[in-house]
């Protein structure tokens, strides 16, 4: 079975509503309203995600689904992370129908084709068990974001936004690629199983060493993970609200899932050589994060640097061995989207596409305003502060509850401590929505629009979704748990 | 119907689904006496309701409670898995300890309700929402017993508090105050959540009493140093919420701003039940090591506290350091680890919420009439308020520990347990704690004859204030009522309070301390009041044993 086509349904489906929605976008008239494109493009990403449940039995019934060559592996793992993907792009599809002001409509279609055309990406890199197919992948997702991070056209700081994840991304991207020469030259093979292999039985450990660097330097400018950190406040500043909801989160997610396949598959008897490095990089980011968020006063910002934290928190859990951290991580990733997209959802709905209102100052008082969307951004904070009851909650207490039972009690220490200090910008933020604004000018502020049905189906999902992950763990726990199995069996088969 | 098993699920799910309820239920205006426009009272009639609703269903507690209970169990439990792996239950129950918690949680809800009735007029959807809000963090964590599960109460609680603090603030330092609070508290709890993983990683439970039951047996396989570690980790989580001295910073800050019915629940009773349950019950051995320290810095917030409150002027701050004098006091007691200690600390845990909340109470009151907590404005009340003045009396009265009223069963115990226990020193901390006493009607009784005689200040000749209305008659009579019960029918307290203070002393008192085993045979053999079933366990008449054999 070289081609196997199955294999590749959700990206399929996903590509094609984009090339559709290339095609049809030039048949509407020039002022014309771009909402049904939009609707066409969630339809496709639902479609994808029922493929991918529908790849899911075929996995259940048959193991795992392999194609081109053994290029392309389906499993649980991979499912779980087409599933997550869909879902994030469903969500920030419903957020930006309403997005685009008279003047900007034109342009919707390729908006909603690029965001399509991002996710197949994204999935065909959680897909593939051939470094050479992730670089593809990782190439097809960055290119979309690139544009889509410089959408507000005319703005300087989205062009600054735009050309700083290029040029950087650019330059990490040529990391992970030389990452993967060398380790073709270490291994003699770009397949995660054959790498592992070649790795374990390697006579010059010094190469694979340096082969295994570059890549995690590729991969962490793609989660932002500390010191590879630097693009994320700007590119998050400059970009439109519903993107950067997309684009940290869904990116990220299968960056770590790439980072998951290829630390437990091709590097998984070097453990403890990579543990502490890992460890160090999630202290770094948490700290940096966390400091650098403190003295924000944009909330994109803050949130962007908030960003970075959770990626430092999300590392955390890579120090347990396999199983336990891919489950952890699984549910990290899962719960960090259903709370920093609604809180995006929630600022792409205040600001809309001209970002009135940007600063906590801006948003002082919001609660008199607008109490429900002010409610919705409360509970998406306290989600990502931790409080009990919340997917962050879960979040944290797995992966430190994973380090705690790995012997990294320090690291645990230390990312709780961080989690304490994060508070305080999050609370800054949240205490200044119900607070009573300080000056009256906050009445001349223009009002915003009203809340719109689409996205207020993406608010209460994303809400719904963070409660779930919050009083009933447990449904997804046992997803993640069977993913992670999957790919030790995997490994230990194909050795 | 047997209501055993579901009762204290119904006491959570009570205010949350009236908390719920009142979110959805949209603001009306409505208009005032002089046509302002204002919040119509629906909100807080909705929340009155559901909180006596509360009230009610934990006054079933008391009634049905098992006093012949061996020690160590718990009642009306309710266990049901939530989580499989990691094995989180959701395990609540109730014993001697808890009992009078709840029902003084319930208590206080209404009267906070009452207390804010005119003094939140706008907002009032979000302040009542949130006012559930805090009741349900607060039931749960007294009735939780899995772990995981009082952990998910406790960082709850801190949510809707610090929102009051952050809306509905005094002053413009509000944010500030809210986020300090929040930060005070958050941060230790974090790294008690690492104590708890940790825990849980050895045990592989989160249930308490099987960890209690492990830790009995000395079955926890840690090395010493590690568990005392671990136990320090409990205990600054819930010292500063107590607050203990030198944790106090947020207090002054938190209760300056918050407005009353949130000051009410403040302070005092969760950090302090938290100790006593998970301290004590996982980490005996360990406290008993770090016992002469608390002890002595529970005698350092008695004088610290009182000292400070000489000093202040503005009413509030002057209530937050007597507040940190009084739990202070009750910090001083449960650690001596004697039963008189315990017990009377356990009282004293509900005197002082009650103490506090009532004089929270009257100071709003004479907020809501003058807009100043700033004594020296104030002066000649009395003549004009004199059932006002009737009830910061009596109040401070119960406060600096009159004999008949409730205050003084609470402080005497305590001191005669620190004179028996055989910490270090310990008759200089019972000098310390009792200079407290001292201190206390100091700075109680001159901030009465500041505000209520003498000439008048200038904000009582500028406005014209009126003595109680009939709802604040109803507010203030019925904790003047319970000052005067508890303090001469204590017994009717005690005997819940005793199943569970008496054995946790007795078994985690050093070892050579004859006082407290003997005191507990002689209090549960003394035949003298036997004709009454409550009086049993009555410390009443032992005290003046207790006294003769100190002295």
């Amino acid at each position: 079975m070289s081609t196997n086509l199955l294999a590749l349904l959700p990206e399929l489906i996903l590509t094609l509503t984009a090339i559709l929605v290339m095609l049809l976008e030039p048949l509407l008239a020039v002022g014309a309203s771009r909402k049904p494109l939009g609707w066409l493009a969630i339809l496709g990403s639902l479609g994808s995600g029922v493929a991918a449940l529908f790849q899911l039995r075929v996995v259940h019934a048959l193991g795992t689904l392999t194609g081109f060559y053994g290029t392309i592996q389906v499993d649980a793992f991979s499912i779980f992370f087409h599933l997550l993907i869909a879902s994030i792009v469903v969500t920030t599809l419903l957020a930006s129908l309403d997005y685009f002001p008279p003047d900007q409509i034109s342009h919707a279609g390729e908006y909603f084709a690029l965001v399509l055309f991002g996710a197949t990406g994204m999935m065909f890199m959680t897909s593939s068990a051939e470094l050479l197919m992730v670089f593809i992948g990782l190439e097809i997702s960055s290119i979309s974001t690139y544009i889509l991070a410089g959408f507000r056209k005319g703005r300087a700081t989205a062009s600054e936004s735009a050309i700083k994840y290029f040029l950087l991304g650019s330059f990490a991207t040529a990391f992970f690629l030389y990452g993967i020469a060398l380790c073709f030259g270490a291994t003699g093979s770009t397949t995660i199983a054959g790498i592992g292999a070649g790795l374990a039985a390697t006579k010059t450990p010094l190469f694979g060493w340096l082969a295994v660097g570059m890549v995690l330097i590729g991969l962490g400018f793609k989660v932002s993970a500390a010191p590879f950190h630097v693009w994320t406040p700007d590119v998050y500043q400059g970009a439109p609200a519903p993107v950067v909801g997309l684009m940290s989160t869904a990116p990220k997610a299968a960056a770590f899932a790439v980072l998951l396949r290829f630390l437990f598959e091709a590097a998984p008897t070097d453990r403890h050589h990579w543990a502490p490095l890992i460890a160090i990089m999630a202290v770094a980011s948490m700290t940096i994060g966390n400091l650098g968020a403190l003295l924000q006063s944009d909330a994109k910002r803050l949130l962007a640097y908030s960003s970075i934290a959770h990626a430092g928190y999300l590392l955390v859990a890579f120090t347990a061995p396999e199983p336990l951290a891919v489950s952890t991580a699984c549910f990290y990733t899962a719960a960090y989207a259903a709370m920093n997209v609604g809180a995006f959802v929630v600022l792409t709905q205040l600001s809309g596409f001209d970002e009135r209102l940007r600063t906590i100052d801006d948003l002082t008082g919001l609660a008199l305003r607008r109490p429900a969307l002010a409610a919705f951004l409360a509970f998406f904070l306290l989600s990502l502060i931790g409080i009990p009851f919340t997917g962050g909650f879960f979040g944290k207490f797995y992966v430190f509850s994973a380090a705690v039972h790995s012997g990294y009690t320090w690291l645990a220490i230390v990312g709780l401590a961080n989690s304490g200090l994060a508070c305080f910008y999050y609370l800054r933020l949240l205490t200044a929505l119900y607070a009573r604004p300080t000056t009256d000018t906050i009445g001349d502020a223009p009002t915003p629009h009203c809340l719109s049905i689409p996205a207020g189906l993406a608010l209460i999902a994303t809400a719904a979704a963070t409660l779930l992950l919050g009083i009933l763990p447990n449904r997804i726990l046992s997803l993640t748990q069977r993913a992670a199995p999957s790919t030790v069996a995997q490994c230990v088969m194909q050795k | 119907m047997n209501f055993d098993p579901i009762i204290l699920t119904l006491i959570l799910a009570t205010p949350l689904a009236g908390a719920i309820l009142l979110a959805l239920i949209p603001e009306q205006e409505g208009f005032d006496k002089g046509g302002e426009s204002i919040d119509s009272k629906r909100h807080a009639a909705g929340a009155l309701v559901v909180t006596l609703l509360t009230l009610l269903l934990t006054l079933h507690l008391p009634a049905h409670f098992n006093y012949h209970a061996s020690p160590h169990t718990f009642q009306f439990e309710q266990n049901l898995s939530w989580i499989s792996n990691p094995a989180i239950r959701y395990h609540l129950g109730v014993d001697g300890l808890s009992m009078w918690l709840i029902v003084l949680a319930g208590f206080l809800a209404p009267m906070g309700v009452l207390a804010s009735w005119n003094a939140v007029q706008r907002r009032t959807r979000l302040f009542y929402s949130l006012f559930l809000l805090q009741q349900v963090a607060m039931l749960g964590i007294f009735m939780a017993l899995d772990l995981f599960l009082y952990y998910g109460f406790w960082e709850l609680s801190l949510v809707p508090m610090a929102l009051l603090i952050a809306t509905f603030g005094r002053t413009e330092n509000r944010r500030r105050a809210a986020i300090k609070f929040f930060l005070y508290a958050f941060i230790p709890s974090a790294i008690l959540l690492v104590a708890i993983l940790w825990l849980y990683n050895l045990t592989g439970t989160f249930d308490l009493p099987t960890l209690q039951a492990l830790a009995g047996a000395h079955h926890i396989a840690a090395s010493p140093t590690a568990l005392l570690l671990c136990s320090i980790a409990f205990l600054v989580a819930f010292a500063v919420k107590v607050p203990i001295f030198p944790l106090h910073g947020w207090l002054q800050d938190a209760v300056t701003e918050a407005p009353t019915a949130a000051v009410m629940v403040l302070a005092g009773k969760l950090g302090l039940y938290s100790i006593l349950r998970f301290s004590f019950g996982i980490f005996a051995d360990q406290s008993r090591h770090m016992a002469p320290l608390l002890i002595a810095l529970g005698a350092a917030g008695i004088a610290y506290g009182s000292l400070i409150a000489l000093i202040r002027t503005d009413l509030k701050k002057l209530a937050a350091f007597s507040t940190l004098a009084h739990v202070s006091f009750v910090v001083l007691g449960i650690f001596t680890f004697t039963v008189l200690g315990m017990d009377g600390g356990i009282f004293q845990i509900l005197n002082e919420s009650l103490i506090g909340a009532a004089f929270f109470l009257l100071l709003g009151l004479l907020y809501e009439r003058y807009g100043t907590y700033e004594m020296r404005d104030y002066g000649g009340l009395a003549s004009r308020h004199p059932w006002m003045a009737t009830m910061f009396v009596i109040t401070s009265l119960a406060a600096v520990g009159l004999p008949m009223l409730n205050g003084f069963v609470g402080e005497f115990l305590i001191l005669s347990g620190t004179m028996q226990s055989i910490v270090v020193h310990h008759v200089l901390w019972t000098t310390l704690g009792a200079t407290g006493v001292i201190f206390g009607a100091g700075y109680m009784l001159w901030m009465i004859q500041r505000v209520f005689y003498g000439s008048p200040g200038v904000r009582t000749q500028e406005v014209q204030g009126w003595d109680l209305c009939s709802r604040e008659h109803l507010e203030l009579w019925p904790f003047a009522a319970l000052f005067l019960i508890m303090g001469i029918a204590s017994p009717l307290w005690m005997r819940a309070i005793d199943t569970y203070g008496a054995p946790t002393a007795t078994e985690i008192a050093p070892s050579g301390a004859p006082p407290s085993a003997q005191i507990t045979e002689q209090i549960h053999s003394t035949p003298a009041v036997a004709d009454s079933a409550l009086a049993r366990n009555s410390h009443i008449p032992h005290l003046t044993d207790a006294r003769q054999e100190v002295r």
